[in-house]
This record gives C-alpha cells, sequence and structure tokens, in this order.
C-alpha cells in the first residue's frame, strides 16, 4: 500500500539556525502517528513542512505517492487539512459559517457552496457532536467547542490527512479524551491518516500507532510506543527525572514525572527498578 | 428548531436587491432635486422619455444632474468596497485606500498638474492618476518581498508614505500664491460638481472590471480571517491574492480620487454598517458595499447642493461630517 506521508532526510533551518537534521520516516494510510519531543525539538516545524507553511531546505517529501512539489495549494487542500493550535481568537463567524468554509478548495470561480456542500458540513457537525453549536459565533465557545468546531472544519476539507498541532494543549482531562477518541474513531471509520504533534506521552501511548520522538531537530527513535516509551530513551530525550511502568489500563507505558523533592530523598527503588 | 439561514446565492440576492431599491430611489431624488427646484414627477418622465419636460430642466437633468449622480454612484462604490478589501487584507478595522497613501499620492499630482497649467479632464485627472500610481509602485517596493505579509509592515509604510506626501502637498501649497491655489484647495477638498459623462464612462470602465475581479475574490477573504497559515491549508496562495487585490483595489481606488479628489470617510463607515447589518461573509458584504456606498455618497452629494443657502459645499466635507460620528457611534454599537 501507498504511503500517506514519505519523507526521506530532510532538512529545514530558519536562517543560519538548523531546526530539522536528516529527518526521515513514512506513514502508512490509516496510521494514528504521533510526534513528541521536548520544546523546540522542531516537532511544529516539522508539521509546518508537511502542510506546506514552511519551505524545507534539502530532502524529499511525498504526500500519497506524489512528490510535494507537484502539488497546487488547492489540490494538497484537497488531500490535506490543519487542525491548528491557535488560530485569531475575533473570528466573527458562526460554526456552520467556518466548517462550510473548508469547501472552499473544492468551490467554483465565484466560492458559492452548492447543497452536497451543505449535507458535508451537517455531517462533519453531527461526526463531531457540535450541531447544536452550529448557529453560535465562534468567539462565544469554550476551548474544547472551538477544538472539536475546527476538527469539523477539517474533516468537511475531505481530507485522506488530518494534520494536528497539540489538540488537547489547553483542555481539561475529560476534553483531552474526547478529543483523542474523535480522531480515534475519524481513523477507525473513515480510515483517514492522522498526524499529531503532542506534548502528551501518556495520552500518545494510549492512542498512537506509532510514535516519533525527536530532539533538537533529530529524531532519537521511531517506533511502536512500546519500543520508543523507555525509561532510558525518554530520559535522553527530555533530560529530565521520570518514571516509565504499565499503564493500570493494561498494555500501555506510562509516565511519570519526578519532582525534586522526591529525588532528594531518593527515588523509590521499585519504580527504579521497574523502569530501568 | 431556529430557521436555517437561506442559501448563500438566495441571501447575495435578496440583500442586493434591497439595497438596489434604496440606491434607485436616492438616485432618482439626485436626478430630481437641485438649485432650480424639486420635482420628481417631470424628471421620472422625462427620463422614461415619455412626456419631455422644458428644454431648460432637460439640458439640466441630461447634461448636469445624470453624470454627476453616475459619478457620484461609482465614487460611492469604489471607495466603499476599497475600504472592505483593505479592511480584509490588513486585518485592521481602521484601514482604508487613503490609509496607505493613496489619496495623498494622487493630491501631490493633481496639484503639480495645476500648477504646470493642466486643464482639468483629462490633465489634472491623470496627473492625480499617476500620483496615487505612482506612491503605491513606491509602497510595494519597499515592503515587497517576505514582509509584504505581515500586515503591519504594510500598514506602518502606508501612514509614512501618507505623511510624507501631506508634508509635500503642504510644501507645494505655501509656494503657491496666485488663483491657482483656490483651485488646488477645492480639489482637495473632494467635489463632484466638475461630473461630465466622458469621464464617468471612463470610471466605470476601471470600477467595474476591478469589482467583478474583487467578487470573485470574495470567498478568499473570508479565509484571510483565519489568519495567513491556515488560509494557506485550505488552498489560498496568499501572497498572490494579497497582490492581486492590493493592485485591483488600488487602481479602482487611484482612478476615482483622480476623478473627484479625496472623498473621506466613505470607505470606513459603509463597510463597518454594512457589517453589522449583513453580517461577516465577504461574498455578501462585496454587493452590498458596493451599492450602499453608492448611496451613501449620492445622498451626502444631494445634501452638499442643498443644505448651503447659496452656491453648495464640496461632497466630501458632508461624507465626513455625517460619517466620522456615525463611525463612532458603530464603533461604540459593535464593542457592546
Amino acid at each position: 500500500m501507498k504511503s500517506s506521508v514519505k519523507a526521506t532526510s530532510i532538512h529545514a533551518a530558519y536562517g543560519p539556525r538548523l531546526v530539522l537534521q536528516d529527518v526521515s520516516f513514512s506513514i502508512a494510510r490509516g496510521e494514528f502517528f504521533i510526534v513528541i519531543g521536548p520544546n523546540g525539538s522542531g516537532k511544529t516545524t516539522l508539521l509546518k513542512i508537511l502542510s506546506a507553511i514552511t519551505p524545507f531546505q534539502s530532502g524529499s517529501l511525498e504526500i500519497v505517492g506524489t512528490s510535494m512539489e507537484k502539488y497546487s495549494r488547492k489540490s494538497l487542500a484537497r488531500i490535506m487539512a490543519l487542525v491548528p493550535q491557535s488560530v485569531p481568537e475575533d473570528l466573527p463567524f458562526t460554526v456552520r459559517e467556518l466548517i462550510l468554509m473548508a469547501r472552499s478548495p473544492r468551490m467554483g470561480l465565484l466560492g458559492l457552496e452548492g447543497d452536497r456542500d451543505i449535507q458535508l458540513a451537517e455531517e462533519a457537525m453531527a461526526f463531531t457532536g457540535v450541531e447544536p453549536l452550529a448557529d453560535r459565533k465562534m468567539d462565544q465557545l469554550s476551548g474544547g467547542e472551538r477544538q472539536r468546531a475546527f476538527i469539523a472544519r477539517a474533516i468537511c476539507q475531505e481530507p485522506q490527512i488530518i494534520l494536528l498541532d497539540e489538540p488537547t494543549a489547553a483542555l481539561d482531562l475529560a476534553h483531552q479524551v474526547r478529543i483523542m477518541d474523535l480522531m480515534e474513531k475519524l481513523r477507525m471509520e473513515k480510515g483517514l491518516t492522522i498526524v499529531m504533534v503532542s506534548h502528551d506521552i501518556n495520552l500518545a501511548a494510549m492512542y498512537g500507532n506509532r510514535l516519533m520522538l525527536l530532539k533538537k531537530g533529530q529524531i532519537v527513535r521511531i517506533g511502536l510506543p512500546g519500543e520508543v516509551l523507555t525509561f532510558k530513551t525518554l530520559e535522553e530525550a527530555y533530560e529530565c527525572p521520570l518514571l516509565v511502568d504499565e499503564s493500570p489500563l493494561g498494555n500501555f507505558q506510562r509516565v511519570t514525572l519526578v519532582p525534586q523533592k522526591f529525588i532528594d530523598g531518593g527515588v523509590p527503588s521499585k519504580a527504579r527498578k521497574e523502569s530501568g | 428548531m431556529k430557521p436555517r439561514k437561506p442559501h448563500i446565492l438566495r441571501r447575495i440576492c435578496i440583500i442586493s436587491t434591497l439595497l438596489l431599491m434604496v440606491l434607485g430611489i436616492i438616485m432618482l431624488l439626485g436626478i430630481s432635486v437641485g438649485s432650480t427646484g424639486t420635482n420628481i414627477k417631470e424628471t421620472l418622465f422625462s427620463l422614461m422619455g415619455v412626456e419631455k419636460a422644458d428644454t431648460m430642466l432637460e439640458t439640466i437633468i441630461w447634461r448636469i444632474r445624470l453624470p454627476r449622480v453616475f459619478l457620484a454612484t461609482l465614487v460611492g462604490a469604489a471607495l466603499s468596497l476599497g475600504g472592505l478589501v483593505f479592511q480584509a487584507l490588513l486585518r485592521n478595522p481602521l484601514a482604508e485606500p487613503y490609509i496607505l497613501g493613496i489619496s495623498s499620492g494622487s493630491g501631490i499630482g493633481a496639484i503639480l498638474g495645476i500648477l504646470g497649467g493642466l486643464s482639468p479632464f483629462p490633465g489634472v485627472s491623470l496627473a492625480a492618476f499617476a500620483g496615487s500610481m505612482a506612491t503605491l509602485s513606491l509602497l510595494l517596493f519597499m515592503t515587497s518581498g517576505k514582509t509584504m505579509l505581515k500586515k503591519n509592515v504594510l500598514l506602518l509604510s502606508g501612514v509614512m508614505v501618507n505623511a510624507f506626501c501631506a508634508a509635500f502637498i503642504m510644501f507645494l501649497i505655501s509656494i503657491t500664491q496666485d488663483d491657482r491655489l483656490h483651485n488646488i484647495i477645492f480639489w482637495l477638498m473632494g467635489d463632484l460638481s466638475m461630473a461630465d459623462l466622458p469621464q464617468v464612462w471612463l470610471l466605470a470602465a476601471v470600477v467595474i472590471p476591478s469589482a467583478v475581479l474583487i467578487f470573485c475574490l470574495s470567498n478568499t477573504m473570508n479565509l484571510f480571517l483565519m489568519g495567513r497559515e491556515l488560509a494557506q491549508t485550505m488552498g489560498v496562495n496568499i501572497k498572490f491574492i494579497t497582490a492581486t487585490l492590493l493592485v485591483a483595489t488600488s487602481i479602482m481606488v487611484s482612478a476615482t480620487v483622480a476623478a473627484c479628489g479625496p472623498i473621506g470617510f466613505v470607505g470606513l463607515v459603509i463597510p463597518h454598517l454594512l457589517r453589522l447589518i449583513v453580517g461577516p461573509d465577504h461574498r455578501v458584504l462585496v454587493p452590498a458595499c458596493l451599492l450602499g456606498g453608492s448611496a451613501y455618497v449620492v445622498l451626502c452629494d444631494i445634501l452638499a447642493r442643498t443644505l448651503p443657502e447659496q452656491g453648495e459645499m464640496p461632497a466630501g466635507v458632508i461624507t465626513a461630517m455625517i460619517g466620522a460620528p456615525l463611525f463612532i457611534i458603530l464603533l461604540k454599537k459593535s464593542g457592546s
């Protein structure tokens, strides 16, 4: 099967500063792929390169088997949709209007939507549960509602790949799980490829099919959650004291941060044995 | 269940038809009202060719009032649409075509034309057009490349260009002493009284294609409001669209300023007012601003002709005197 994304030896720089160095990976169709790593590791830059917002200096990037340079912005928008981390606060549109705008890459010269566009917007709202909010203004929504509206917008774009930039960063626990469940449902029911950048290692462990751990623009490890989320790899990447054990839910890794006061008193030996 | 909003095409048609009716009534009023008295019935008959009015009124209607009302219509449409585009492009509610120095640039052109002894039309108009296009080219050159996309760079450069041109205009005025000074000041006040038909056709030939182009990009202007990164992922070539909108709008506004001098506040007041009434969708706002701006300027011109006991005022005085307070009221309203 053709891979959704195939990156070979990507180098990217802002001026003289190298942000990505020799990054190669491929993402299979229908995969839930999560990129993790400390601040400044190049996660967000990678997402911007994938969505053609930022150019890269060398290497090659294929989206669904076709080289990135061969896409026009419009044709790329028909394959890939982005759920951004931050959007203008003062968006004057209603939820329905926002979601309908996702049809733009497929609209004609005048940019007027047809019945099918309206129907797809309704379906996207139903899928994400934002139907009751359809006529509310975007600036009247809570963080979780906004995030779901933007996911509905991405779905309405009818992409094969959805890119998400830290979609759970500003959300409470219930909404974090809700958003992640939604992405899992999207992957299972519609067969979409999900590429997500996240700071939350525990969510990544539970939802990701494969993870990629970046540090200072380079890949530290790429593979199944169990292969990436080991004590040694994580401690090396994040340079902070932490513990890795098994989640009470079963076959997932669980990462626990260790505050300084526990180190001063000595890390409990049981945890050290299991994680080391 | 709440009633669904009608389909976009129906909304555009309904709102445009309503505004077209308002514009029609105001235009008829504009052709009927004048220093020789008001006679709507006779005017209507004369326009429809049913019954000839007396030759004096006939001449006034066809030679003086009709070109003037048409000019006011085009000027209003261009300035109000110009304001809408600049506000979307710069994501700044205070943006207006004049803020980038387009009017003061054409002011310099016009003054140099007057000082050089050119005829009002086409001489001074062409000089004014050249002046504003030169200012625009300078501005685009200054902000070309990557910086153009950062809205504040364009806006701030525009404000500086504007300030420089204003100072240069003051300089030109200060060294002029004969009766050309009166012509300069009259030009700078913004005036529709010199309208004649060739001028109207010329302006229409610029404004109408620009407006059609801008309407085709109106959905893209909606996407602009999402921020440039997200707009890009929705298939918008930001740089190309920005340049296209900027150039189309500037040519349209330059031609307008060249025809009648700077008439202020239309581009601020009308888009804000209509946004409150019809909402933020540019596909509706573009036709609404065209029609609403026309109606506003024709109305202001009627007031400019009829309010003074003797003679008349420049229309620019009225648009600003109504526009500035109205804008403040709208700001308070939209803030609450």
